[in-house]
């Protein structure tokens, strides 16, 4: 019972230090939700597959983009134990733009100037947890940028 | 270090932040060029950060990221004269880095 339970715990606690961090830091490129057109397929490719409105997360982009070559946004989340922030366009050509996994520590705030292809709603996915959460925001581009 | 690179870390009211530059065409391999030729993508895929060589940040990319991507990100536990790295690496396998000493503001 006891070398059992030590066994157990000693798999567990590999896991927890081995591959958690390893699979968390040295993750490949997701080649299939960046190719993604969707935003549901794209999210679906990361694993994400109940996404839930919240009004904790701060989405900051212009109403109107004259350039959508170059629109910076600003994602803020206020949700506790934010681990990753992705950003996604609806009406990008492919729709994940950025996906940023962050340490303890490190704020789940980002700053980051993207391109939008036509006028539509851009989103923010917020890991927290084993849950998601988004805000959204609809942009009106005059010039789209994704050519 | 790097021309490809720009980097400032400032630290303020326990915050730093820290602001980064990065010199990339970040092509989507949609745009064609004066000649009607398709621009082969050319954009960067990952992004690490790390604070004192331990990572704080890490990325990936799409081509939804604009040509000289400019990211801004906040650290919690940073202080002055701590070093900020960011490394970048894209579709060709080509990659970059810099580092910066958090600096109080």
């Amino acid at each position: 019972m006891n070398r059992r339970l030590l066994l157990k715990s000693g798999i567990a606690l590999f896991s927890l230090l081995v591959i958690a961090p390893m699979r968390a830091l040295a993750a490949a490129w997701n080649k299939p939700a960046f190719e993604a057109v969707q935003v549901e397929q794209a999210l679906q490719e990361f694993g994400i597959k109940q996404v839930e409105a919240s009004d904790l997360i701060t989405l900051i982009a212009p109403d109107f983009a004259e350039n959508g070559a170059i629109v910076q946004i600003e994602v803020e989340s206020h949700i506790p134990g934010t681990e990753e922030i992705s950003i996604l366009a609806e009406k990008n050509p492919t729709s994940l733009i950025a996906n940023f996994i962050l340490a303890t520590g490190t704020e789940p705030h980002i700053i980051l100037r993207i391109k939008l292809g036509d006028s539509g709603p851009l989103k923010a996915v917020i890991k927290a947890g084993d849950k998601y959460y988004a805000a959204a925001k609809h942009v009106e581009v005059a010039i789209g940028g994704c050519g | 270090m790097s021309d490809l690179m720009k980097i400032r870390a400032t630290a303020k009211n326990g915050l730093t932040e820290v602001k980064v530059l990065m010199l990339h065409p970040m092509e989507t391999g949609r745009r064609k060029n004066d000649f009607d030729e398709i621009v082969p993508a050319h954009f960067i895929q990952s992004v690490t950060a790390t604070l004192n060589g331990k990572v704080v940040l890490q990325a990936q990319w799409g081509t939804g990221v604009s040509k000289n991507p400019y990211l801004t990100f906040y650290l919690g536990d940073a202080k002055a004269g701590d070093v900020v790295g960011v490394k970048w690496e894209d579709n060709k396998g080509e990659s970059n880095a810099i580092e910066g000493k958090v600096v109080a503001a």
